[in-house]
């Protein structure tokens, strides 16, 4: 170790490993995957949720997980995002390229995509 | 992308009960449902619930799985990874049902700070613990490691380090209590042209019950290595030694790997950060010898001697090891250095109370339900680490007295409670904090003979090398035998404290200082007790089995004859369906007959 600059680069490139432990005020993705989740295709949309996260260089900050049933089987899959200090959004009916949207719009860009929310397909 | 880790507990009590095989059962689980890519396994050191152990956690949700099998591995991941259903039944989430429903508003399941045994923690020495791969030294430098020697090395004066250290009011966690930072002055300044300095670390932990600093070493060994960097830096030496027992395998393993990889990285050896600080270190294994964890015995074992003390002054700060000033500091007193250089002295100086700052830990251990280890801000009353963090006394019975300091320390009896858990409070009511081993004993324990359990074993660990030690605590034992064998007189209560008092004036070095004290605290405390076994040949708690006879109540034995064929030397006789009777003479006291009989008819006393 010759500089302090080394030390912060290690640090950096570790952050997104040890963040998923931290008690964070991260902003939580939560694909439903349930039995009906995973028939309605809810593997796929937490894959894209992945990919597409990572691809944005934002896994430090987000964090996408899964929830059992939610009790909405004809919306499956059905994912909730928790942003810190922000009424829970929760998307219905979803797919691969549903979620990537909803990381490009909500997630990156701050704006709800309305028209894929419990709201507007009830 | 890594969606959910599987912290599974590789500390020496989860190891021993099947942590490895549930790590390879969540492999081979995980492959088989294709997550393998998506969820990775950890291997971290104590959590310390050891009690509920084998312990795993899965993150981000935070679930605390207790007592896991191997056989529940696949149950984990079909339903919590591949599904994202909790196993209900293996979650260890002792907290109120309106936290619960909060977190669950939230998308989370209880966060494990609001269960009982997190809530009233505070973790700093232990901090990494079962939060970090120990084997991994990049998350070590995730959660800060290292930085704290980069400030120190390309910031700070040596005499400045010394000062965050004073201020801070970190006092040494092996149980003299000495103020660390004047520890570091001393070694700096009191011989300013030694050629040769060394920085040693103190793992030789010996008290029976106490785990605190292997759990350290188990589950964040680089921050001794980067706390010894500092310390070396601070008072000048560039060589330290870890002085470890060989009892603790899995804590030098992880010591070996983790100073092989702080040499690979460069925060070991030659030139440390381009600031011309060199500074490496090497294990010494310590043979078993209570002694050895005397500091000066500790120094003459690591040059290869037998480990016997020798008598102070001069003190390490200026003759050490190989007669060169050292400082000599224990596992968790270095834990907590990289923390107050990064977050300050007065960080430090808020936890706590006025005559002692920080946190300890304590290793929590005999009649008390969640076994394991907890730190806690000094100057916290034992009653809220009993009955909260430990979840009272086991199977409901009352509490009686809690040991501290090991064979060196003494009890805390019910009518102290409440006493905050610091150096002076517990001073004053004639124990110590010492190293931490914190032992809770219920209303089936005898103090007498806790008392010579741990004469027991200073007599046996006592070096020979001074007489008050050699014979002293072997007289003191004998005394307390035969009191345990109704053979004792008042007068020997006297003779005790007579002895005692010597041995603690004339005793070479702490060992033998120290020896009495389970002894004075008992006897200050429960006199009575002692008081039983020698006036009325009784004793109260049911435990010395000389005192105790065996008998059967006529009116409740139904003759069913289930004693008398269980008592392994026939000591029971009488026909079917008529009373039976114990001939005294024959019985050895085993309690089978008790065990055994169903109607409650045979008693001790």
């Amino acid at each position: 170790m010759k500089s302090l600059a080394e030390l912060a680069a290690i640090k950096a490139k570790m952050k997104d490993k040890v963040a998923l432990r931290d008690d964070s005020d991260n902003t939580r993705v939560v694909v439903g995957m349930a039995t009906c989740g995973i028939a309605a295709g809810a593997r796929p949309v937490l894959a894209a949720f992945i990919e597409a996260v990572s691809a944005a260089d934002m896994s430090d900050k987000i964090t996408v997980t899964q929830t059992g049933c939610i009790g909405m089987c004809q919306y499956e899959p059905v994912v909730e995002v928790y942003v810190a200090g922000q009424e829970k959004v929760t998307y219905v009916k979803m797919d691969a390229e549903r979620a990537k949207k909803v990381v490009e719009e909500h997630l990156i860009g701050g704006t709800v995509v309305a028209e894929y929310t419990i709201n507007n397909s009830l | 992308m890594i969606r959910a880790q599987v912290l599974i507990c590789g500390g020496t009590g989860c190891t021993s009960s099947g942590s490895k095989d549930i790590q390879k059962a969540f492999a081979e689980e995980l492959a088989k449902h294709g997550l393998a890519e998506e969820v990775k396994i950890i291997q971290t050191g104590c959590f310390g619930l050891c009690a509920l152990g084998p312990v795993v956690v899965v993150h981000p949700d935070g679930v605390f799985y207790r007592e896991v099998t191997a056989a529940d591995v696949s149950e984990i991941v079909a339903e919590h990874l591949l599904k994202g259903r909790i196993v209900q039944r293996l979650v260890y989430d002792d907290v109120p049902e309106e936290v619960k429903e909060k977190a669950a508003a939230n998308g989370r399941s209880a966060s494990l700070n609001d269960t009982a045994f997190y809530k009233s923690q505070c973790r700093v020495a232990l901090r990494n613990c079962g939060v970090i791969n120990p084997e991994d030294i990049e998350e070590y430098i995730a959660m800060d490691g290292y930085a704290a020697l980069g400030k120190v090395l390309t910031e700070m004066t040596p005499d400045e380090v010394i000062q965050i250290v004073l201020d801070s009011g970190l006092r040494g966690r092996g149980g003299a209590g000495f103020p660390t930072g004047k520890k570091w002055q001393l070694a700096r300044h009191l011989v300013p042209d030694a050629d040769q300095k060394y920085v040693c670390c103190n793992a030789d932990e010996g008290d029976p019950g106490a785990f605190m600093d292997r759990s350290v070493l188990e589950g964040d060994p680089h921050a001794v290595i980067e706390a010894m960097a500092i310390a070396g830096y601070a008072i000048g030496a560039n060589q330290g030694y870890v002085y470890v027992r060989a009892e603790y395998p899995i804590a030098i393993e992880r010591l070996q790997i983790a100073i092989k990889q702080a040499r690979e990285y460069g925060l070991l050896g030659k030139d440390i950060f381009g600031t011309g600080f060199d500074f490496d270190m090497d294990l010494r294994y310590g043979a078993g010898a209570f002694v050895c964890g005397e500091e000066t015995a500790l120094m003459t074992s690591i040059e290869g001697n037998r480990g016997e003390p020798r008598p102070r002054p001069p003190f390490p700060a200026v003759k050490g090891l190989f007669g060169k000033p050292t400082v000599l500091n224990n596992v968790e007193t270095y834990a907590n250095i990289p923390q107050i250089i990064l977050k300050g002295a007065d960080w430090f100086a808020g936890m706590g109370n006025e005559s002692a700052k920080g946190t300890k830990v304590f290793a929590l251990g005999g009649k008390i339900k969640h076994t394991g280890l907890v730190e806690i801000p000094m100057g916290t009353p034992l009653s809220t680490i009993v009955n909260e963090i430990g979840g009272g006394v086991a199977d409901g019975k009352k509490f009686k007295a809690a040991q501290t300091g090991g064979p060196s320390g003494g009890c805390i009896p019910a009518e102290h409670f409440d006493v905050p858990m610091d150096y002076d409070h517990l001073a004053e009511i004639g124990t110590m904090i010492g190293s931490g081993g914190l032992i809770v004993m219920d209303e089936d324990n005898c103090m007498v003979d806790i008392a010579k359990f741990f004469l027991e074993f200073t007599v046996d660990e006592s070096c020979g090398k001074c007489t008050p030690c050699r014979i002293g605590t072997r007289r003191m034992y004998e005394i307390l035998d035969r009191i345990t064998k109704g053979q004792g007189t008042l007068e020997d209560l006297d003779k005790l404290e007579e002895l005692a008092a010597y041995i603690k004036d004339n005793a070479l070095c702490g060992l033998g200082q120290t020896a009495p004290n389970p002894i004075l605290s008992t006897i200050r405390y429960f006199r009575d007790e002692y008081v039983a076994h020698i006036v009325d040949k009784k004793c109260p708690a049911g435990v010395c089995k000389a005192l105790l006879n065996y008998s059967i109540v006529a009116d409740k034995c139904k003759g069913c004859t289930a004693c008398a064929r269980k008592c392994p030397v026939g000591a029971i006789s009488g026909a079917v369906k008529t009373p039976h009777t114990i001939d005294t003479t024959k019985c050895i006291k085993c309690g089978a007959c008790i065990e055994t009989c169903k109607f409650g008819a045979i008693i001790k006393g």
